[in-house]
């Protein structure tokens, strides 16, 4: 269970990119790939207690589910995965282990004012 | 009167800092020209028998010294010891993997460049050391024969962040009919192409294959450097 440590570094990112700005944060955008070895659940738990006593107290995060997309070196095209268990290409049927997106652990935006 | 509020962009990775340092890791590992390999199992998979083994064998041909993590005690430092090799211990407190800066600072003041290999054994945890890049040439995810055949396909994102597969302890897979088609099976589907080796720490079947395979890895790394 790495999630508070995660929840805590999203807070730090998002503080100084507040700081930068000057500005208060009402909301965290993040992107959150099926491969990036974070439960989603357990990470928001994790975020309100790593606010206490930031100035990010009482702000939201917003995660959005990044799906595994691969590329198919046979089909030449990018394909999403039907499950993380089989790393082949939904089209083909050849195995594909060239990852594009799915390893996601970003703060993409802030809600701010 | 507060400001409206707004959307700005922002584009950070959560674990810049920890990519930061793996990234000065790698930079260091690379000037000295020490290869250096991580391993990831569950707890009790056989990592430190496995070090164990890798750390003697291989003292006899190369320069090799490691670094071993866990939640608490010394003691696979001091089981590491006896092959011989300078190992240190990282002990994480309650903390579930190894972070970069973990291992920078446990480094200290060896002398990199009078080893060959560097070994770090994460803490014994198959879903947490995923995340965290710690500047690694090389990183083994160890699956022993009493774990079952279907580990891959239940921890896939471990398997998708580690370089190749070592299935531990099979001088007791008839013991526990360890069904080694399925294993195989299950590694190429969450891992397509993954380098597999098969073995034994306690016997040493199949030992002399995978350290061949990492003295090649050794070599070839040099030999890029050089260029």
């Amino acid at each position: 269970m790495h999630e508070l440590s995660i929840a805590m570094s999203i807070v730090e990112v998002a503080q100084e990119e507040a700081q930068l700005r000057g500005v208060r944060v009402n909301a965290v955008h993040l992107k959150l790939g099926a491969l990036s070895g974070v439960t989603k659940v357990a990470l928001l738990s994790c975020y309100e207690i790593a606010c206490d006593d930031t100035p990010l107290q009482g702000s939201r995060l917003i995660i959005e589910d990044v799906p595994v997309e691969i590329f198919c070196a046979q089909c030449g095209e990018r394909r999403l995965l039907d499950s993380v268990q089989l790393f082949c290409c939904a089209e083909c049927g050849q195995p594909a282990s060239q990852i594009v997106h799915g390893k996601e652990l970003e703060v993409v935006a802030m809600e701010v004012q | 009167m507060s400001p409206e509020p707004r959307l700005v962009e922002v584009r950070q990775n959560v674990l810049k800092q920890n990519d930061l340092v793996a990234r000065a890791l790698r930079v260091q590992f690379r000037a000295a020209g020490v290869f250096v390999v991580s391993l990831v199992s569950s707890p009790g998979s056989g990592k430190t028998a496995f070090l164990e083994k890798t750390l003697t064998l291989l003292r006899s041909r190369f320069r090799v010294a490691a670094l071993v993590g866990d939640l608490a005690t010394e003691n696979d430092a001091v089981r590491l010891a006896r092959s011989q090799a300078p190992v240190r211990q990282i002990v994480t407190g309650t903390l579930c993997h190894l972070e970069a800066a973990m291992v920078r600072d446990a480094l200290g003041d060896w002398d990199l460049e009078q080893l060959d290999f560097l070994f770090i054994e994460n803490v014994g945890n198959l879903v947490c050391p995923s995340s965290y890049d710690l500047g690694e040439d090389l990183r083994l995810v160890l699956l022993a024969v009493t774990e079952g055949e279907d580990k891959p396909l239940k921890y896939p994102t471990i398997f998708n962040s580690a370089d190749v597969a070592i299935i531990s302890k099979s001088d007791l897979a008839d013991a526990v009919e360890f069904d080694w088609s399925s294993a195989r099976y299950n590694i190429q589907s969450v891992r397509p192409g993954m380098r597999v080796f098969e073995l034994s720490a306690k016997t040493g079947d199949g030992v002399d294959r995978y350290l061949d395979f990492l003295a090649e890895r050794l070599a070839e790394s040099r030999a890029t450097a050089a260029v």
